[in-house]
């Protein structure tokens, strides 16, 4: 299969890579929102961290992800996309501006879906670690 | 002295046709270009000439007589051939009946063996799939426990072209002799690479193929045993009763004439290049195993092909490694890099995890690898592993002592 240039270079150079401590450590840190998405019989994981501030801005975002170089690409241009933006801005990245921005076959639109999963899936166990009603604005979260 | 790239490491796939056999083939695509039927000309007896000849060298690298070669398009034909013409030969009962017989295979045959083998099963016949134990390998045991007093058919791989293990194939074939049942080998990965002898091997019916030896491709072969007992097929494609009936249709004497040449190259230097492809895969899998953590071997330790390793390497998807080591020509036994979303049937039949499935690499070498190609191929699968480990949750929850297949994951 022949991968375009930009997933190439997501794979070669991936952005933010890492995480914000050992899964027990972010578990309690109110700041930080983990997704954890898919599953290792069907070939991919990808895991997000999102650390957001007071304003309820994403300040940092930080993935590890077992899956295809189509996968790997798909969460690590998700971090890009979500830093500096509000959690309800983050919310409204699409799957398909993913598979778009990286010319994904038809066969790799499932990476793009576990990566809008992950944003979603992160956001939510930020918002339930910090008592917001899913829909809720973030800012109103006191930390 | 410096590694031409890409490295070709999937000799199991196909093997570069030797220089040789496309010499022994050339005149016969402009001047000795007769068809080997035409009886009453030059043209006609040099084709008719060039197709005894390859006949003579196909059966002496098997032990066999010229008369029980069949030509073929490859592997898949033969297999079809061997199992779909001998159920409806040794059939019990007459076409839209039911048990018509029973058939034996193994669960991790190549589809080229199974799909036949499913299509049998809509016809009325029954087909008992053996699971392979963890190491891979079919036992002689093991076929007896499935047999039946309406066995008419086994059908075991000589050598399995994932993990290369190899099966019990002369003591299989000794119990189908005893019981009565023909025996069938798809031999592809098998003959050109270790002795084989029919009649020592009790077989019955062999598939085999001139692209995994050196040969051409779109050129096959499929013994059928004229005596002791003597085989008969019903044929698949009719026409003008070429191969004694079995296989209609003009013979490919260019393919076949490479196919020939490139069972007498296997015969003379089989025996040092075996040991020599032997030491190779050693080195690969020690060196892998002796730099990374979490590797499996997969298949049995010992009984396995001399230049066939496939090798797990735990929490790395197995495309996303294809991709880290683009120089070096490989499968996967990952899904990603076939139309199906399953990862590989084989290592799943063995009971590896599809978590190590995934993680899966098929290293074959051939003919033209060297050790300094299995050098570089270590440095790059090293290097592609541990970047994708720096990547991996998965390899983040091993470190902090987390059992992976503990936790209940959302599947989607």
């Amino acid at each position: 299969m022949a991968y375009s240039d930009k997933v190439i270079d997501h794979y070669q150079h991936p952005r933010n890579v890492g995480s914000f401590g050992t899964s027990k450590d972010v578990a309690t840190r109110k700041d930080v929102g983990v997704g954890i998405v898919g599953a290792p019989e069907c070939g991919d994981v990808m895991q997000l961290q999102i650390k957001v501030n007071e304003q309820g801005v994403i300040e940092d975002a930080k993935f590890k992800c077992f899956g295809c170089g189509s996968a790997i690409a798909s969460s690590s241009l998700a971090t890009e996309w979500i830093k500096g933006k509000s959690i309800d801005e983050a919310l409204s990245i699409k799957n398909t501006q993913i598979v778009e921005e990286l010319s994904l076959p038809p066969v790799k639109i499932h990476c793009s879906v576990l990566a809008e999963d992950s944003i979603r899936s992160a956001i939510a166990d930020y918002k339930k670690k910090n008592g917001i009603a899913a829909g809720t604005d973030a800012a109103a979260a006191t930390h | 002295m410096a590694v031409k790239l890409p490295i070709y490491m999937d000799n199991a796939a196909t093997t570069r046709t030797d220089p040789r056999v496309v010499e022994a083939m050339l005149p016969y695509f402009t001047e000795k270009f007769g068809n080997a039927a035409s009886r009453n000309h030059k043209f006609g007896w040099e084709g008719e000439d060039a197709v005894d000849l390859a006949r003579e060298q196909a059966a002496a690298l098997i032990g066999a007589s010229p008369k029980e070669i069949v030509w073929t398009s490859g592997s898949t034909e033969s297999n079809n051939l061997a199992i779909k013409g001998a159920a409806r030969m040794y059939a019990k009962g007459p076409e839209g009946s039911k048990n018509r017989g029973h058939i034996i295979a193994a669960a991790h045959e190549h589809k080229a063996v199974l799909d036949p083998c499913k299509r049998l099963q809509n016809e009325g016949f029954d087909v008992t799939f053996l699971q392979p134990p963890a190491d891979g390998v079919i036992t002689r045991a093991m076929v007896a426990e499935a047999m039946r007093d309406d066995t008419i058919l086994v059908s075991i791989m000589w050598a399995n072209n994932e993990i290369g293990t190899i099966n019990e194939v002369p003591e299989i074939g000794a119990l189908c002799h005893e019981r009565g049942a023909i025996f069938h080998t798809d031999a592809t990965q098998w003959v050109g690479k270790m002795p084989t002898n029919v009649d020592k091997d009790n077989i019955d019916l062999m598939s085999w193929s001139g692209h995994k030896m050196y040969g051409p491709k779109g050129v096959g072969a499929l013994y059928v045993r004229r005596r002791n007992p003597r085989v008969r097929l019903e044929a698949i494609q009719d026409g003008g009763g070429h191969e004694r009936g079995m296989r209609s249709g003009t013979l490919n004497v260019t393919g076949i004439v490479g196919f020939g040449k490139a069972c007498e190259l296997a015969m003379h230097e089989m025996d040092t290049e075996r040991e020599r492809l032997l030491g190779l895969r050693r080195k690969l899998e020690r060196d892998l195993s002796s730099r990374l953590e979490v590797v499996q071997v997969n298949g049995h330790a010992e009984r396995r092909l001399p230049h066939i390793l496939n090798i797990s390497f735990g929490y790395v998807e197995g495309e996303s490694l294809l991709m880290g080591i683009k120089d070096i020509a490989c499968s996967s036994g990952s899904a990603c890099t076939s139309a199906s979303l399953e990862p590989s049937y084989v290592l799943k039949s063995l009971g590896v995890g599809d978590e190590l499935a995934h993680s899966s690499l098929r290293l074959s070498l051939g003919r033209w690898s060297t050790e300094e190609e299995v050098d570089y191929a270590v440095e790059g699968i090293v290097k592609a592993v541990n970047h994708l480990r720096t990547m991996s949750p998965l390899w983040d929850l091993y470190k902090e002592g987390i059992d992976v297949s503990k936790i209940e994951w959302q599947t989607h």
